[in-house]
Order: structure tokens, then sequence, then C-alpha cells
């Protein structure tokens, strides 16, 4: 394993410094991908609280809303009710086997192109580079003693930082309340202070994290590294130094010397363009590290560098272990995406989101759920008859409002009582529940002619009585 | 362990070790960030800034009590406040509403039984059980059989003022205790009590004086519980001819009650309770099942 990205410590030091990192900007293919991820990824974030969605009067119009007071999860034309936080729960393991599918292909693709704090780094990078200059002139600027002119560039890049570190904290809020009106109330000081506390961390958060802490995160702080590396398998794909094609390596000179007289040559110069550009400072020719984000940057300025000096490209690419060492035995390389762990995880992926999907689709928007009182469970009456009282929760999840007829299976000839609510002239019990809401009522349940069992299966059944939709909840009836 | 040794260096990777050794197994010395080192004197200085701003040390009879004087009872103190003010809307509108039309309105009804029922756990239970399912000599209030009544008024009368509770509004009403107090004989008791089973359908022994037990009944029960025996609400003589029985309808329990009379009491809870809490127990009560219109 390489050294930490910590400075030289002294031997024996417990303790190390942090290294200054200062990579250089690079441009080509990776690059690109990861400006495109970039943009895409921060636009949906900071944006996409301000997408509205008509749901109709009453309720709220933002495409994405996660409304706590409420107790509701918007997203598009998905409703989500807290007991349906299992669809969270599915949501969390198709993004563990994403990661681990993504994984089991080509590596860390989630660290070096799509985790927060990739990107977020990304961005403050890209941002110290416009104020301060690239890599040559940060060092610099950094030895230099402290002048009017670096106080200011130093001042300007923690303003701009802060800047994008708020606007990032107040996007975080704006997905738990109504975007436009909160942003208004944010502007005007009259949001409420939870707003203000959330706006406050993730600011400090963000700052911190993308600008300061940066590598160290992915090195010290995530469990992600070290989960990988257990994952991972001869086939998965990594940004990997192709040592075969590039050892001995040597000057240009001294290398094509070499070549001349039939010797053994490397392609790679030593020209450590590779290790510049590293946003976390690693040596990739040093082989797979846990350091090693995998964002293929050094691929884009080996790639670079080979171009200029009359080389093949590919030098550093996405290979595995396994095809250098066929390569030095003068086998062919063998690329297997298609092996038993990918397809374990696509199979995984598949069956929980269309299993998910399917759930979605056929969800009733009407549901009962019921309680027995426990204390006393049943209640002789004065003419011998037996009650059992139950506590009856129907919910509404349709946009309006809406009757449903309550009835009890199950039991020969009882009779129903809702408590508060009058019967219709047909004797039956038939209940309002507003427009996405839950009404709980208190029901007994009489016979006069006690059952043989002391418990007695009954089903209650809610009806919709526009629709014919229904629910129903199992309990027991209880007798002496 | 440590000290000089610290400085040795692993010979095959290079790297110096921590000197920690067990069996000679050397750990290699990756060293921790700074920055970690930093965040780990960070927290104990947190901890110090917690010690003086909040309740902290034990002191021989007290404590520290910390810069605010905060305590957990103050912010209980505080919490319940708030959640007072935030159920003020709906306590006035309880406070404001008859029990009548607390019971018509489902939002009202839904609030007032979610007040009644902590105050009749707190108060109430210890008598008539957690859901009012009572016990013996502690009537059952989900059912329909009730002593002194059990519409709306009769309830909210009842946990005013009490039965046999000292209040002069309270429900008053005493069974006399027939043996002991030289009465009636042991025969016409034990003939009376027959009676009183027969009365509810309840089977009696074929030796049993039904006649005698008529006479008895008509004699000295009858002006409380009726000449039918189905009992009298205003002075709280119980319905003898139905299924319920405050203390068992067995044979020897029904003689102890004539032998020693009953009298069952329940406080006034006029000046324990506030009128809103009454009003919200009167309706949870009512709602129990048993109520009356």
């Amino acid at each position: 394993m390489a050294a930490p990205p910590l400075a030289p410590a002294e031997p024996g030091a417990l303790y190390a410094p942090a290294r200054r990192i200062y990579p250089q900007s690079v441009s080509g293919r990776f690059r690109r991908i990861k400006w495109a991820v970039l943009v895409v990824t921060l636009g949906i974030y900071y944006l996409l609280p301000f997408v509205r969605w008509d749901r109709g009067p009453g309720a709220p119009s933002q495409a994405v809303l996660i409304d706590f007071p409420g107790r509701r999860f918007y997203f598009f034309f998905i409703e989500i009710w807290p007991q349906e936080v299992y669809y969270i729960t599915g949501l969390l393991i198709l993004a563990a086997m994403t990661l681990f599918l993504m994984n089991a292909v080509a590596g860390r693709i989630w660290c070096g192109y799509l985790c927060p704090q990739t990107v977020w780094t990304d961005l403050f990078l890209q941002i110290e580079r416009l104020i301060e200059g690239d890599r040559r002139e940060r060092m610099r600027l950094d030895a230099e003693p402290w002048t009017l002119r670096k106080v200011v560039l130093k001042a300007t890049k923690h303003f701009l930082w802060l800047m994008v570190a708020w606007w990032t904290g107040g996007a975080w809020v704006l997905y738990f309340a109504d975007a436009p009106t909160l942003v208004k109330a944010l502007a005007s000081g009259e949001a409420p202070f939870i707003a203000y506390a959330w706006i406050g961390i993730l600011t400090f958060t963000t700052y911190f994290l993308a600008g300061h802490m940066r590598e160290q995160v992915c090195t010290y702080m995530c469990p992600w590294p070290r989960i990988q590396a257990a994952l991972t398998d001869e086939y998965a794909l990594n940004v990997t130094y192709r040592y075969d094609r590039g050892e001995p390596r040597g000057s240009i000179k001294k290398n094509a010397l070499l070549r001349q007289q039939g010797l053994p040559a490397g392609d790679c110069v030593d020209c450590l363009q590779c290790v510049h550009v590293c946003p976390t400072g690693v040596d990739i020719r040093k082989g797979l590290q846990l350091d090693c984000i995998q964002c293929g940057l050094c691929i884009d300025a080996c790639d670079a560098v080979m171009n200029k000096i009359g080389r093949p490209p590919g030098l550093i690419g996405y290979d595995t272990e396994l095809n250098i060492q066929r390569r030095l035995q003068g086998q062919p390389p063998i690329f297997k995406p298609v092996r038993t762990r990918t397809v374990l995880y696509a199979a995984i992926i598949a069956v929980v989101g269309l299993g998910m999907l399917y759930s979605l689709a056929v969800r009733s928007t009407v549901g009962v759920s019921v309680i027995h009182d426990r204390n006393p469970v049943f209640v002789q009456l004065s003419d011998g008859g037996i009650r059992n009282a139950y506590t009856i929760r129907i919910l509404n999840k349709a946009l309006e409002a809406r009757s449903f007829l309550l009835m009890i299976e199950g039991l020969l000839a009882p009779e129903i009582e809702v408590i508060g609510s009058a019967p219709n002239p047909d004797g039956q019990f038939v209940l309002e529940v507003g427009p996405d809401q839950t009404r709980e009522v208190r029901a007994l349940v009489t016979v006069h002619r006690p059952p043989p069992s002391p418990s007695t299966p009954v089903t209650f059944r809610v009806i919709e009585m526009r629709s014919g939709e229904h629910a129903k909840a199992s309990d027991h009836f209880r007798a002496p | 362990m440590a000290g000089e040794s610290n400085r040795d260096v692993d010979a095959i990777t290079g790297r110096t070790t921590t000197g920690h050794e067990w069996d000679g197994i050397r750990e290699l010395n990756t060293p921790l960030p700074r920055w970690w080192l930093w965040m780990f004197y960070a927290t104990i200085i947190w901890s110090i800034g917690y010690w003086i701003v909040y309740p902290a040390w034990p002191l021989v009879t007290t404590n520290t009590k910390g810069l605010f004087g905060w305590n957990t009872r103050s912010a209980i103190v505080e919490d319940l406040d708030a959640l007072r003010a935030q159920r003020a809307p709906y306590t006035s509108r309880i406070a404001a509403a008859s029990p009548e039309e607390i019971i018509s309105d489902p939002q009202l009804l839904s609030f007032a039984r979610a007040m009644g029922r902590p105050a009749f756990v707190e108060n109430c239970a210890p008598c008539h059980g957690a859901g009012g399912g009572g016990a013996k000599g502690y009537p059952n209030l989900n059912d329909d059989d009730w002593l002194w009544g059990g519409t709306l008024a009769d309830l909210e009368l009842t946990i005013r003022h009490g039965i046999r509770s000292g209040d002069e509004k309270g429900r008053q009403g005493a069974m006399p205790a027939f043996g002991r107090d030289g009465i009636l004989q042991r025969a016409e008791i034990a003939a009376a009590a027959d009676f009183v089973r027969s009365l509810a359908g309840l089977p009696v022994a074929p030796e049993a004086n039904l006649a005698l037990g008529k006479k008895v009944f008509a004699d000295n029960c009858a002006a409380c519980h009726g000449d039918d025996g189905k009992g009298k609400r205003e002075i709280g003589a119980p319905n003898l001819t139905d299924a319920i029985w405050l203390y068992g309808s067995d044979r020897q329990t029904i003689i102890e009650g004539i032998w020693n009379g009953r009298g069952g009491v329940m406080p006034a809870w006029e000046r324990r309770l506030d009128d809103t809490t009454i009003k919200a127990l009167t309706v949870y009560v009512h709602t129990l099942g048993g109520g009356e219109k």
C-alpha cells in the first residue's frame, strides 16, 4: 500500500501534518465527462426544488417535497405516506446494489464522478484555480509572504467558496418547504429559525469539507474505500498504470536510445503529470491504492503527454492487473463485464426495482387499520350480550374528500355503532374522510347471542362509496 | 514496550513501527493525520465548555449549576407550557362547547377523547382500570348498566361531586347492613339472596325458600330496588335483574352484601380537576361505549 497523502513525517511520529495538494488543471475525455456530470448533478440539486407539479387545489405544487409537518413525501406523481417508508428501504437497496454493480464493472465510478464530496471539491478547486491560478501559481502564492495581493486573492477565494457553500445549504432547505415561498421568507428574514440553522450547518460543512478537507474525507472519513477494496475482484476495471508498457521508465532520449539498441524501454517518461493532476495526490504508478478515487484525470494527463511525444495513448487507462499479467505472458487481454457477481447485482436491481414499480402501480388509495381495545377486551352487557370496542383508522390517500362504508364480516348479526356518527337510513355507517387525510373513529361491535368461541376472527372492510375501491383489516371478536 | 524502541524499523516494509509488540508481531506505524488529533483536543475543550455552561459536577450536597441555570426540570416545564400553548386553540373550543356539541363534531370529539384519556389514566384508572373495565366493587364504565345514570349530565355530576364523597351535591344512598345490624335473620337473608338470583334468571337450589325470599324482598328491599328489582338510579340502587353484578352474582356474595350492606365511594373531582378536563373526561367516559342519550 502506498503511503497516505501526508507530508513525510519524522520517523516514529504518530501524527503527521496533512500535505498540501495542488492539483493541476487538465483537459481531455474524462475531464469533459466530469464537467458534464458536475453540471448535471449540481443543476439537479440546485434547481429541482423550483420544479412545479400541479396536484390540484390544497395540495403542494412542488415536484419534490419532503413535508415533515404534514408527514408526506412528494416525488412528481408519487406521494409517500409515513407507513410506506419501505419505499425508502427499497431505494437504499437499489442504491447499494447500483454502487456494487458499478464497482464490479469499473471500480470507483461513484468516487471519481458522482460522489457529492468529489463534485463539490471539483467545483471548489475550479474556483481556486480561477482566483489563484493553476498549480505553479498557487504553490508560489502559498510560499510568498503575506502581501496585499495575496490577502485579496485568498479573501476572494474564501468569499466565493462561502457563497457556493451558502447556496448549497440554501438549496437543501428548499426541499423541505415550498421553495418560492421559503426563498421570499428567507430574503425577508421571516423564515423559521430551523431553516437558517440548517443553511448555516450546510454552509459550514460544504465550505469545510469541499474547501479544506477535500481528499482527507475520502482517505480518513469515508468507509467506502475500505468496503470497495473488499468487494472488488480481478475482472473489475480500475484506473490502472499499464506497467507492462511503461516500465522501465526513463527520459525520452534515454528510452529512445534503448529502443534503438533493441533493449527494453518503457513509454513512461517520468514526467509526473499523472501525479500533478491527481486531486488526492497519489502516484497511480504505484498501483491500486486506497487514496485513489479513480477519477480518470491521470488518464487525460498521460494521454496528452503520449500524444506530444508520439507514443500511443492509453499508458494509463481502465484496465485490470490480470490483463497486465496476461500481456506480459503474451496472451490477449480479457474483459468480462458479464460475470456471476454483475449478473447477480443486476438481477437484484431488476427484482427490487420491478417490485417497487409494481407495488407503486397497484397500491391502493384506501387503507384501514384496526386496534382492538386491550382493556377491557370485551364488555358484558346487561342483556347478556357481548360488545367489543375497536379504534379504526381510515386512510384516504386521494386528494379529494371521500366517503367510506364501514363493514364487519365474520359475525352472526353484529350491531355496529360508531361513536359520534349517526347511521344512514339503512343502519349503515358511512364516514367521510378529508382529502389526503386519515380519520380515526371508535367503533363498538355488539353481538346479542355470544359466539361460542372466546375469539372469533373478524374482518373490517371499508368501501369507497363511488369507486367501490376497498381495503380490509383483520382482527378478533373476543367473548368470555 | 514503547519508549526508545518506537524508532524500530520493520525490515520488510522499511517502515517504522509503533514499538508495540505482541508475541513477536510488531505494529507498523501509520501516522494519524494531525487534524484528527486537533479534533480530539477540540472535543476536550468543548466538554470543558459544557461543564461551565451546563450542570455537570456533583458536589457534596449539591452540584454545579451551570452559567444559565439550565436544568431538565425547567426544560420539561417549558416544554409542557409550549404544549399547552399549542393545544390552546382546541382546549378553548372544548371549554366553550357543551359535551353534546363536542360529541357531534368529529374533530372536537377526537381531541376531547385524546385529552380525556390521560386524565382518566391518571385519576380514574386506579379504581376503574386503565380502559375503564372496572373490578369487583368498581363499576365497568364500558357497559350499558349505570348505577347513577349514564347521560352526559349524569356523568358530569358524578365526576364533579362523587359518590358518598362527603360533597353535599354528591350522590347519596346506602344499603343497610341487614345482618350485622340485626334487621334480618340468617335464614331470611339466605332466602332473599335466592329470590334475588331467581329475579335475574340465575339458577337456585330446589330447596330454596323463594316464598320467604319474596316476602323479605318486598318488605325490606323493594323500597330501594323496586318491586320488580330493577333498581332506582336516584339513590344508586342497582338493577338486580340484569346480567351485570358489581360484586358478583354467586349466592355467597349476595348474602355477604345483604348481611354487611354495600356502599362504594368515589371522590369528588371538582376541586382537583379544572372544568375543561372534567368536560373531556365526561366525553371520554360517555364514548367508552355505555353512554346514554
